[in-house]
Parts: C-alpha cells; structure tokens; sequence
C-alpha cells in the first residue's frame, strides 16, 4: 500500500521470461503494488459479507446443524468449504495474510525512504520561485543579510527546518504526516499480532448459576469452554464466588430494563451486572443470560425424596417460555423422570404452553411423567437439558392416557403408580462467561497507535518555503515561495503572510500571484 | 401535550418541510435548463430566458435553504424532545438513530451551504432527509421506552455519537461523488447545460467528496474502537464478528480501498468514486437491513 503507484517497468500483464529470481522479485512488485492491495481489500469486504448471514458455528453451534438439515443440497459444501466459519476458514485468512504482506512490503521501504529525507536537510531553493503554487515579490530596505536572518528567524519560529544560501532561505516542516501514515499501517500490523495472540493464549467458558450457587474457576465447572493453542488449564486464576441474588425486571411491554446480580467473593459482595463484569487477576466474569429454575420436590414409590432442589430450565422464546428435565435417578423401586415446560406468566384460566410475560407472575410448570427400572451408574456424562428416554415409558393413567401434569406453585401431583411431584416455587439462573483476554493490551496499543497515525496523517500538511533575495537600487529585492505538498491544498498564503510580514514587505508592494489549484 | 407528543410532531413537521424543500430544490433545478452555456451566441429570447433563469435559481434556492433551516430546527426539536421523554440519550432504536443520523447529515449540509457556498448539494440531500424522515416517522417509529440494560454505559454515547458524526460525513461525501459522476460525464460529451453547469467542476466536487469522506474515516475508525471497548465491558470479548461488527468492519475495509483508490492510477476518479458510493451503500445496509434481516447482539434496534 504504498502511497504512490510503483513506475511499472514495461506491461505489467506480461510475466517477464526471466529466471526464477527475477520472477519472484516480479511477483513480489506486483504483490506489494498500489492495485493489488486494492483488490485484496475489496476482497475481504466481499468474503466478509456470507459470515453475517450464514450462521457461524463459533457463535452458534445448533442453528448451523439446523442450516445443513434444511438444506440437504448446499448445506454440506458450503460446510466443506468453511462457509460456517468464515473467519477461520484458509480463503478468509489466505486474503488477509496476502494483504498483510503487502502492507509490510510496501511500508518498509517507505521507511527508509523516510528516514533518509529526515536526516537530508532542507531542499535547495528553485531556480525560479514564480513557478510555485504561492509567490510574492517586493523590495524592503534591509540589507539581504538580514532580510535572509529574518526570514531564516521568522521560518525557525513556526518549526521550519531551515536551509541556509548565500542569497536564499529555503524551510520545510509537516514530516508528521508520513510518520502517522507510516504509523498507522503498523499499527494495524500490531493489532493483527494482538488478535493473534488473544486466539491463541485466550480462554472462554460459560457457567449457568442459580441463586445461591456458586463457581469456582476449574474446569469442571464449566458447561461450555474453549481455548486457543496455548491456553494451559493450570494458568486459570483461581477464585470463586457465590450467587446471592439476582434482581431482574421488566418494562410493561416485556423488554429487560435491570439485570442486577448479588456476588459473594472473599467475603465481600459485589454487583454483577451487563455493563460492568467482575474481575479477578486477569480474569473477566460477565454476566450474559439468565432463566428460571423451578424449584421442585420428587417423591419416589417409597416414599422417599428422591429429588430437591432448582433444576435449570432453558429460555426457548422471548417470553421465557423455558424447556427443561428433571431427573430423579435414585427413585425406588422405579426411578423417575421428567421432561417439561416453565411458564412464567400463564393467564389465569387459560390452558396456554407458552408464556405472556417474561417476568414470572402467574408461573406455572407443566410436566410430562416417565418411570422406568433403576439405571446402572455408567459414569458417562448426560445431558441435564435432555432426557434420554431408552429404558423409560411414559405415566399412563386408569384409561392407559398418558399423564400430563400442570401445577401452580404449592401444588403436588400425585403420580398414578406411585410418588408425587410438588413444584414448591421457582428462582432465577445467571449465566456467566468467564475469559481472559491476553492479547487485550496488544490491541489496544495498536489500535491508539492507529488513531494518532491516521489523525497526524490527516491533520498535519507538509510544506516548504524559499525565500530568495537580490540587491537592487535602494535596497533588497525579496521573492517568497511556497508550496504546500498535499493534494489540492494550494493555501500556503497565511504562511506566506506571516514571511512578509517578517522580512518587512508591506502588504501595499506585495504582488500577490494565484497559484491554479494543485 | 407532553414532550412526547411535540417531538413526534416536530419529527413529522421536518419531514414535510424537507420535502417542501426538496421541491424548491427541484424547482431551482428545472429552472437552471435556461441558462445560456459558454461560447453560445444568443438570441433575444435565450438571453431574457437566461435572465429569468437566473432570477428563478436564486430564488428557488433561497426559498431551499430556508425551507431545508426550518426542517432543520424542528428536527432538532423532534431529536432533543425524544431525548428528554426518554430522560437519556435518544439512541436507542432504529427510529432514534435515524433520526438522529439525518440531523448530523442536514447540519452539515446547512453549515457547507451557508458557510462553504455548498448549496448545490440541496437536492440531493433534502432527497435523503425527506425520504428518511418520512420512512422514520411510518415504518420505523417506536414509542419512548427505556433502554435494555446492555446499552446502559457511557460508551453508548461515545460509540452512537461517533457513528452519526460518521454518518453525517460519508453522507455528504457520497453525495457529492453521485454528482462528480453526474457532472464528469457532462463534461466529457461537450460543454455542460442546464443545472449541471451550475455545480462546480467536477475536479471541486471530487475533492469536496474525498474530504468528507476523509473526515469520515477517522471517526469510523473510532467508532469502531469504541465499540470494541465497550463490547469487552459488556460481552467479554473485543470482537467476535456479530452481524453488526462485521458490517461495520466491512464498510472500514471499502473507505480504506476508497483512500488507496484515489492514490491509484486508473482508480482516480470515477472508479473512487462508486467505492465511495458503495462504502455508504454498506453504512445503511449495516444500519437498517442488519437489523431487519439478521440477529444477532446488537439486535436491540427493532425497538
């Protein structure tokens, strides 16, 4: 990305018949050109674009699986070709590796480009200073000596790098500018090192807590978790912390207005909510999501508790309308289980299975009954949001109808066969993420870095002034110079103003000439 | 009639008065066809037709840029009052950044009309204030609630703030480069007529869009870094490419290539400036069709 287009040495379309070193120092101007680096960035907005609509499986999992199930026909090659994980498929980072190149290739050189104009000093005047874009012209009755001290004096003063000749002065100030354009484009080069890095050495887990819980930061504790490369599980900061309560209310019309959790850690308590997470060493807990838990109470054929307690129930709409199990593996003689639905807001009266209200008003909790033999303990790991029925039928009452229960909180249903559930109130889940973020600091160097780059680079306009001076009758005769080096900039007057003003020309004997717009 | 009432009447009063002015603007622009061209010998017809010409343009555009003053005022009303019904920033949906996204354009447009002689950009801009105001106030409006919790910070006023300020420049900056297009095309067949040869050379236009723009792109830098901020506050990460992220990284990468075009040989001009065209193309549709089409984090803009 160099900031002018490289001189092509002949047609670029034609790859020269030369040997393989020539050849890669061909592919290499034509990688580090201006046009390449253009189609590269065009390109990566166009691979960019099927990330936001596809869905992605680091985001979510399910949906892509859903996406190939209802597209039998696309679904699979667009999985092969890494279109549900876009941002980390080989043609997404192909493009920005080759951009990246291209940016160093292009930045180093320009470099030393830089370096060399910083230490050669000013440019010698022009031999004619009427062809510059500002010009004017008078006599003043010093001597050219001090008219050029002056000059050299009032230039200094305004942070002119300054150039001493016998019968001239020639000034010129704004290297800020390369230097933040330079800046700018490494600072980018830092901010891919800094993403880089935080993929690698970073973690990320999800933990759902009911009130009252509490998490302590191992692994086991995790429902969801993944790492880059060079996560080691022994660097995670050891803390824990308990959920004491958790505040959550709605508008009227339904939308989240507080979020509001109670922390208990070393002994202090602490808020948790949205916008302000807990942190622990390098680690971060934020607080994404949060449910119901319907607190209920399994009684077995015996007699016998055979489950008490919250069970975490998942939201399936906006309005909370939440799906879960409840098992009670220890039942006797049988063990029981159960799949169903908490509703937090059903209208009094109404036979509705989904909920009206976010807030848990008028809760209800609808189960259907399985019962089967008592399992063997495996030790495989189940999933507590499912419930795998091998092993299992359903309840059936006298008629052989399969039993659903519907119970308001207080109520307990008597299981046809044997045992009872109550469901005796509900409480509320948070949903935790708990991740640290190593490459965090690398980034956001990179990115203040870019921001001052690009700002100087924007703001600072470089310029230079002459000033040449010749005895005539009477006294001196002073030209005055100027050009301003950006683009379509043409007001180098103000400076010009000031130089007049400094070597004495008044404003009646200037001739002021217009430059055309550069 | 409370604060909420007089905003929702002033939003709808600004769209209509942007519409009247659109209308003046098109009527300074039909009455531009008159107008003598260079080098023309006229009769005594075209020459008092060119005076007639003349007088309507500089009255149809002093009606415009009154007419765009007044819109301008009561749509500052409509924003400030949504504000105080909210008792927050009023930024918090669709209809209120679209609102608000309209303010910045017309200021802009307002202050390079009055102070910068800019006033060729009327049509086009009141074109964009009246359909956006008019699409606001019917399809996207929204009564006054409060915010959801995730945009309770200060980085909603820091990150929102700037993606309007930005919004406002790469506006502007498309606007003139639809014109640049318009004129350099005029310019290549011959010599210009009609309104055309009322708007500045094609060289003014190209380098007024390229400063908007160039305005722009920084602020949309910082935007973006804000918004990164504040997502590791809220979310835990930086960055995870959610619909809105990657749009807006999208439209980053498309000024970027715009800069890097202009310094191009053969991308000079009007290749730059459809990049700048599609660059505000990817703006709007991260603002209004992501929200619409795609979920994801930043979906609270559905009100």
């Amino acid at each position: 990305m160099a900031r002018e287009n490289r001189p092509s040495n002949g047609p670029a379309e034609l790859a020269p018949a030369l040997g393989p070193v020539a050849t890669l120092r061909w592919l290499w101007t034509q990688l580090t050109s201006m046009k390449t680096a253009l189609w590269l960035l065009f390109a990566l907005a166009v691979a960019a674009m099927p990330g936001s609509f596809l869905p992605q499986r680091p985001v979510n999992p399910v949906k892509v699986s859903d996406y190939i199930k209802a597209n039998p026909g696309v679904g699979p090659w667009l999985d092969r070709l890494g279109f549900f994980d876009v941002f980390a498929a080989p043609w997404f980072g192909a493009i920005y590796v080759l951009l990246f190149v291209s940016l160093v290739g292009c930045i180093v050189p320009r470099i030393w480009v830089y370096l060399r104009e910083l230490r050669n000093p000013p440019p010698a005047v022009p031999a004619s200073l009427a062809k510059l874009t500002g010009y004017r012209t008078g006599v003043v009755t010093q001597s050219p000596a001090e008219v050029l001290d002056a000059a050299a004096a009032s230039l200094k003063a305004k942070g002119f790098r300054v150039r001493r000749e016998a019968d001239a002065v020639s000034g010129d100030k704004g290297f800020l500018r390369e230097l933040g354009n330079l800046v700018f484009h490494l600072a980018l080069v830092i901010v891919l090192c800094g993403l880089g890095w935080n993929a690698l050495a970073s973690f990320r887990g999800t933990s759902i807590i009911v009130e009252g819980g509490s998490f302590s930061n191992t692994l086991t504790q995790y429902d969801e978790f993944t790492s880059g490369a060079a996560f080691r599980p022994s660097s995670l900061t050891p803390f824990s912390f308990r959920l004491d309560s958790f505040d959550v209310k709605f508008t009227p019309k339904g939308a989240p207005s507080v979020f509001d959790a109670k922390v208990t850690t070393d002994g202090a308590t602490k808020n948790l909510e949205v916008n302000s997470p807990l942190t622990f060493g390098n680690t971060e807990v934020h607080l994404l999501g949060n449910g119901y838990a319907p607190v209920v109470k399994v009684l077995d054929g015996n007699g016998n508790v055979a489950f008490s307690g919250p069970a975490v129930f998942l939201p399936q709409d906006g309005m909370f309308t939440s799906a879960g199990t409840i098992k009670a593996q220890d039942g006797r003689p049988e063990r029981l289980a159960f799949d169903g639905l908490f509703l937090p807001t059903v209208v009094p009266g109404s036979l509705a299975f989904v909920s009206s209200f976010p807030d848990a008003l008028n809760p209800q909790l609808l189960v259907g009954i399985w019962h089967g033999p008592p399992k063997v303990e495996t030790g495989t790991p189940e999933n507590i949001y499912t419930l795998d029925t091998t092993g299992l039928t359903k309840v059936t009452d006298a008629d052989g109808k399969t039993v659903r229960a519907r119970l308001n909180v207080g109520d307990t249903f008597a299981i046809p066969g044997g045992g009872s559930i109550s469901f005796t109130g509900w409480q509320r889940w948070a949903k935790v993420q708990v991740s640290t973020n190593p490459g965090l600091w690398i980034v956001g160097i990179g990115f203040v870095l870019a921001l001052a780059g690009i700002a100087c680079s924007l703001l600072v306009r470089p310029r230079r002034a002459f000033v040449r001076v010749g005895a005539v009758e009477g006294g001196t005769s002073v030209q005055l110079g100027g050009i301003d080096r950006v683009d379509g900039r043409p007001a180098v007057d103000a400076e010009l103003a000031t130089l007049a003003s400094a070597v004495g020309i008044s404003s009646e004997t200037l001739a002021t000439t217009e430059g055309d717009p550069a | 009639m409370s604060v909420d009432y007089i905003s929702n009447l002033a939003m709808v009063t600004s769209a209509a008065l942007y519409l009247l002015a659109l209308i003046a603007y098109a009527a300074k622009w039909a009455s531009g066809r008159a107008l003598l061209t260079e080098g023309m010998k006229p009769s005594r017809a075209q020459v008092d037709a060119d005076e007639k010409a003349r007088f309507g343009l500089d009255l149809w555009g002093r009606i415009g840029i009154a007419l765009a003053c007044l819109g301008l005022a009561t749509h500052l009303v409509g924003v400030i009052g949504r504000g105080i019904a909210a008792n927050r920033a009023p930024w918090g949906n669709m209809y209120e950044f679209i609102t608000s996204a309209l303010v910045a354009v017309v200021a802009l447009f307002v202050y390079l009309a009055i102070a910068k002689g800019a006033d060729w950009l009327g049509l086009p801009v009141m074109l964009l204030a009246a359909l956006g105001q008019g699409l606001a106030v019917t399809v996207f409006y929204v009564a006054v609630g409060p915010l959801v919790p995730a945009l309770h910070s200060v980085f909603f006023v820091v990150h929102i703030l700037a993606a309007i300020t930005a919004a406002g420049a790469f506006n502007i900056g498309a606007i003139a480069a639809i014109l640049y297009l318009l004129k350099a095309r005029a310019e290549k067949r011959g010599p210009v007529k009609g309104y055309l040869a009322k708007l500045p050379s094609a060289e003014v236009l190209d380098r007024f869009s390229y400063r908007a723009t160039l305005f722009g792109f920084p602020i949309w830098t910082f935007t973006i870094a804000a918004g990164a901020v504040w997502a590791q506050y809220a979310w835990g990460r930086f960055w995870g490419w959610d619909p809105k992220e990657t749009w807006s990284f999208i439209t980053w990468v498309v000024y970027a290539g715009y800069l890097h075009a202009r310094l191009t040989a053969g991308w000079k001009g009007r290749r730059a400036a459809i990049v700048a065209i599609i660059g505000v193309a990817t703006f709007w549709f991260n603002f209004v069709g992501i929200n619409l089409l795609v979920s994801g984090l930043h979906s609270y803009g559905k009100g």
